[in-house]
């Protein structure tokens, strides 16, 4: 009898922990809107979206965040071109040509790579990348969008690789096998068979890339120049949301009206990550369902 | 235009490929070498067990080592639990219904959040609502709370390679639910379990944005008494030693790149490693 309520107890805290997740969705996308909407009732969302300037401790002080939109979408648009066809060619390398031995060595690197801490990838943009770029292409400082572009690349790579690579592993044999029979050589049936099969599970993987490239900080931060103004090229200091964030929150007054605004750019942050992720989600769902 | 032969086409495309894939490991390698070669130089004893002087220009990093450890074994306390937990409840009691799809998407959700609106909610709920302050346990809780779906994720995954037929001998002798999964399913689990908790210490230890706001202190000159303690961290030193201190000898913010990197790679290759043993060892 004792054992049978001592099962109850633990079952119930069993669901408890199971839908906690859900709780702290709420509670994460709550607090975020609190703290924002209290900011749009002063200030209007429409001039926070779409303002020019982001000059929070002017007086009076102006919080338009397009300079700081247009920024994460520079970064991260620079970002896809290099690590999506990079990331996808890996994918395709180590799933169907590299010989078993070397396949596993290449998926711990891949691993590893992911394990690297931001700023340590940050810092070592900072005194290698950075110079490079200044001297490379004559511009006044290497703290450039293009900068931040290949960083982040460089740490998306892992999650569009190991997600691409699951994709492409899960292609069926009898594609493959059909494909083969039929004559075709295996760069053809990789070409046109597999990689169509897979593609769901690839566009999941690239978006999965982007969410992590958009919420990407530290070492953004230290590469990207952090000037809050529109850029006319990659090749001048941008400033992201996240890093936004990171810079001014310790200068902030607990509660005050720069302190509410970084809350309301938080918001646009998980706004735009939760539709990211939700769409990866659905072709992850399509792709598993085959 | 020329038409390539399908063979010759196949040679250069696998080519192609394998030019690729070397470009995506190149620059891991470059960056374990830059920093290896700097930093190896700056690990001394004293460096690790010495507090910092002359502004942080010289002396050791000890209560930044300190500071990452008290907060990551705070963190992977709290979270994994709750996350084995969790995964117990995804996949041994779970029907296919809403809920789980909710929960499903939420974990989803969670997963994706950036690290810095984590740090965001930790500074407004745990630092100032539940006023813990700045401080080892509420930057711990933020980052248990950011660390949960990767442990739900992992250990649902471990849980599920326990074969369903280990369950249905054990419930065929009467053995109740909880039982069966206390006695047979979560001790065959418990590696996978395990080497994602691992991978999982690995990642939080090189966190910065979450603990920006809710832990971490620019400079703090003893150890921490108490999880009340703001403390510092390894990477915010490295971020702050890199970026807002003029003539910073440059050995020392390698020396501690290095002390992070080995830290965060040593744990990640066991927990491979571990991961790649038990998958040849499993007898099922």
């Amino acid at each position: 009898m004792k054992r049978k309520i001592l099962d109850s107890i633990i079952e119930k805290i069993i669901f408890i922990c199971g839908i906690l997740a859900i709780i702290f969705v709420i509670l994460i996308f709550g607090f975020l809107l609190k703290e924002g909407f209290s900011f749009f009732k002063e200030c209007g969302i429409t001039k926070f979206i779409l303002g020019k300037f982001w000059y929070p401790t002017s007086d009076p002080a102006q919080f338009g965040i397009l300079p700081l939109i247009i920024g994460s979408l520079f970064v991260t648009v620079g970002a896809c071109i290099i690590a999506v066809p990079l990331g996808v060619m890996a994918a395709l390398y180590i799933s169907e040509i590299a010989p078993q031995a070397i396949k596993d060595i290449l998926k711990s690197f891949v691993e590893l790579m992911a394990a690297i801490p931001s700023v340590v990838i940050g810092f070592v943009g900072m005194v290698t990348l950075v110079p490079l770029v200044r001297t490379l292409f004559g511009v006044p400082t290497g703290l450039t969008a293009f900068s931040g572009s290949i960083m982040l690349a460089f740490m998306a790579m892992p999650t569009i690789v190991t997600i691409s690579e699951d994709a492409i592993r899960s292609v069926p044999w009898q594609y493959k096998e059909g494909a083969l029979a039929l004559g075709a050589t295996k760069w053809q049936t990789i070409r046109r068979i597999v990689l169509k099969a897979a593609m769901p599970g690839i566009i999941a993987a690239i978006m999965l890339g982007i969410g992590r490239v958009i919420g990407e900080t530290m070492a953004v931060m230290m590469v990207t120049g952090n000037a809050a103004h529109i850029p006319g090229s990659i090749f001048e200091p941008v400033r992201t949301m996240t890093a936004t964030i990171a810079a001014e929150m310790g200068e902030t007054v607990r509660g005050g009206l720069h302190y509410r605004a970084l809350f309301a750019i938080g918001l646009v942050l998980f706004v735009i990550t939760f539709l990211v992720n939700f769409v990866a989600d659905l072709f992850l769902g399509k792709s598993k369902r085959k | 235009m020329i038409k390539l032969s399908p063979k010759l086409s196949q040679k250069l495309s696998y080519a192609l490929l394998f030019l690729a894939t070397l470009l995506v490991i190149t620059p891991v390698t470059i960056i374990v070498f830059i920093i290896v070669k700097n930093g190896a130089s700056a690990i001394t004893w004293e460096f690790l067990t010495a507090m910092p002087a002359d502004g942080m220009r010289g002396g050791g990093i000890l209560p930044a080592i300190v500071g990452t450890l008290s907060i990551v074994m705070c963190a992977i306390l709290i979270t994994l639990p709750i996350g084995v937990c969790a995964a117990i409840y995804l996949n041994e009691y779970a029907k296919d219904n809403l809920l789980t799809r909710t929960i499903n998407l939420a974990i989803v959700n969670l997963a994706g959040v950036p690290s810095v609106v984590y740090g965001l909610f930790g500074l407004g709920i745990f630092v100032m609502f539940l006023k813990l302050g700045v401080s080892i346990i509420a930057g711990a809780l933020t980052l248990s709370i950011m660390e949960l779906p990767v442990i739900i994720t992992t250990a649902r995954g471990a849980l599920r390679s326990v074969p369903h037929s280990f369950r249905e001998a054990s419930l065929s002798l009467g053995v109740s639910r909880w039982q069966t999964i206390q006695y047979v399913v979560l001790p065959n689990a418990l590696p996978g379990i395990l080497t994602g908790a691992i991978l999982s210490i690995a990642r939080i230890s090189g966190e910065t944005a979450p603990i920006l706001f809710t832990a971490a202190a620019f400079y703090v000159p003893h150890l921490p008494n108490s999880v009340f303690d703001q403390v510092m961290t390894l990477p915010y030193h490295l971020f702050i030693i890199s970026t807002q201190i003029p003539n910073m000898p440059k050995n020392i913010i390698f020396g501690t790149a290095l002390v992070l990197l080995i830290m965060v790679l040593s744990m990640s290759l066991v927990a491979i490693i571990a991961r790649i043993y038990f998958r040849k060892r499993r007898k099922w």
